[in-house]
């Protein structure tokens, strides 16, 4: 299976590295051809200031979206998920509209204030993830149809999920961490031949011709 | 664990969200804006761009605090200043007022002859520029969480750029050959730490970011020191010292995502106006060079 890296700028390489030591094939996509035959796409953390203007000016805005309505996962960390949000805290223009939730962007403040911390993120297991935060964002507010998957001791919302779209603050990427991207490989698995996934198939215990 | 700041994991880590980027002087916050629009992942604040630096002579200090903080003001990516090599006041005023990256660079005056200064003291992340191997990795030891080789800058010649990215990465080319006991001797003649050279040579990479910086100014240039195996390019004189400052930004940060595809290349490097005048590294004397300041 193939999933791409949106390589347009970024810790790009980081995430291909986590895809492969998973047993998945990354690869880069930087124009709307490379999106061709990938099952799902990661979205790295970077600058989305830069990633925006990239996106732009090559007209990758509209294949990305027609690519996540497909259902393929898409799986953004930090900037990745300012690009997926459909709000931006202070005004900006949404880059990818497709995460029911206002973003911040630096909402701790600036480098000084980085910092690393272990989070609890139920649905992945008991493990504590150990989480990299560098000039992160914050959810500020979440939708109706968003999952929150983790939180910050304080309460705040660092890890969402909406249908085919999930989305951290932090960075499983560079804390050695395959979960999230274990997740988005089984989801893209998923998307790609739906007859196996765990939600689709017959209960086990089901008889087949028994009357109703 | 409770929350943990400025761990080395943070410190290199910013390092690794400019990857595949441009990070571009700028003297005022109106710069700093045309940098942001025109995709800079970060900005250097500094008074004067190396090209006037070196035709003004005279010691370059750190600019004036007032300034970076109007940079800083300006725009939301990532602000870095400049420290004078082994000045470790200068650091300590960057720090106070919160920049994100200090550059203990070559391009001020040096203050110290022997010694750079004691990274890891401090809170905030590093970069520091290199012209090989021994040199990078002697920062490191001193807590450099990125590395960028010098070039020359100031001068629009990439010349150096490119022979100094050369000899980082064919020295690390060399150390992968080796076997574990010729190591110890690599280690001695780069007169880095066997710890650090050992790594290298596992890895073939060094162990935090490498950009390319002094002599770019041209989209060509910067997907020239890509292809060479750069991880992204600081651009100092050769934006604001072109003819649209504005085209030529976003043309180099189009040429450094896409430096593997010549039909892009072309394409956002047609009608850019006049890059900045070029110096011939020949025409500069000795005394004037910055990249030999730093040991």
């Amino acid at each position: 299976m193939k999933i791409g890296v949106l390589a347009l700028q970024g810790d790009f390489a980081e995430h291909a590295r986590m895809l492969a030591s998973i047993g998945v094939e990354p690869v880069e996509v930087r124009l709307p051809v490379d999106l061709d035959g990938i099952s799902g796409l990661c979205l790295p953390g970077g600058e989305s200031t830069t990633m925006r203007r990239l996106i732009d000016r090559w007209d990758l805005r509209q294949p990305l979206l027609d690519f996540a309505a497909t259902g393929a996962p898409l799986f953004g960390t930090c900037a990745g998920m300012i690009v997926l949000s459909r709000e931006i805290t202070g005004g900006e223009d949404p880059i990818l509209p497709l995460l029911d939730v206002t973003v911040q962007r630096n909402a701790f403040g600036r480098q000084l204030d980085s910092f690393e911390a272990d989070l609890t993120v139920p649905v992945l297991g008991d493990q504590p993830m150990h989480a990299v935060f560098i000039r992160a964002p914050i959810i500020d507010r979440v939708g109706p149809g968003v999952d929150v998957l983790a939180r910050l001791d304080d309460g705040r919302v660092v890890a969402v999920r909406e249908r085919n779209v999930v989305a951290t603050a932090f960075h499983p990427e560079l804390a050695g961490e395959p979960r999230f991207h274990r997740l988005i490989a089984t989801m893209a698995a998923e998307h790609d031949d739906p007859g196996e996934g765990a939600g689709r198939r017959p209960h086990p215990t089901r008889r087949a011709g028994l009357p109703r | 664990m409770s929350p943990e700041t400025s761990t080395w994991t943070t410190k290199k880590g910013l390092a690794q969200m400019l990857k595949g980027g441009v990070i571009m002087d700028v003297v005022t916050p109106e710069h700093a804006k045309i940098a942001e629009d025109a995709g800079a992942v970060a900005v250097m604040a500094l008074e004067r761009v190396p090209a006037d630096i070196r035709a003004a002579g005279g010691v370059a200090r750190m600019s004036d605090p007032a300034m970076i903080v109007s940079i800083m003001d300006a725009v939301s990516i990532p602000v870095m200043a400049k420290a004078r090599i082994g000045h470790f006041v200068e650091a300590q005023i960057l720090e106070a007022l919160g920049v994100d990256y200090i550059d203990e660079s070559e391009v001020l005056t040096p203050a110290d002859e022997t010694n750079h200064i004691d990274k890891h003291a401090f809170k905030v992340p590093f970069v520091c520029g290199c012209r090989n191997l021994g040199e990078a990795l002697r920062r490191i030891s001193e807590g450099a969480a990125m590395i960028r080789t010098k070039g020359e800058a100031g001068t629009g010649n990439v010349v150096e750029a490119v022979r100094q990215l050369r000899s980082v990465l064919s020295e690390i080319r060399r150390l992968q050959g080796m076997r574990d006991d010729e190591l110890f001797v690599a280690a001695k003649e780069l007169q880095a730490p066997y710890e650090l050279v050992k790594g290298v040579a596992e890895e073939g990479k060094l162990p935090v970011v490498n950009f390319v910086a002094g002599g770019i100014s041209t989209p060509a240039d910067a997907a020239l020191v890509m292809q060479l195996g750069s991880e992204g390019v600081f651009v100092g004189s050769g934006i604001f010292k072109s003819e649209d400052p504005a085209r030529m930004a976003n043309a180099i940060v189009q040429a450094t995502t896409h430096f593997e595809d010549p039909k892009i290349l072309a394409d956002v490097s047609k009608g850019l106006g006049s890059p900045m005048r070029g110096l011939a590294l020949e025409q500069i004397p000795e005394a004037e060079r910055l990249a030999v300041r730093g040991w």
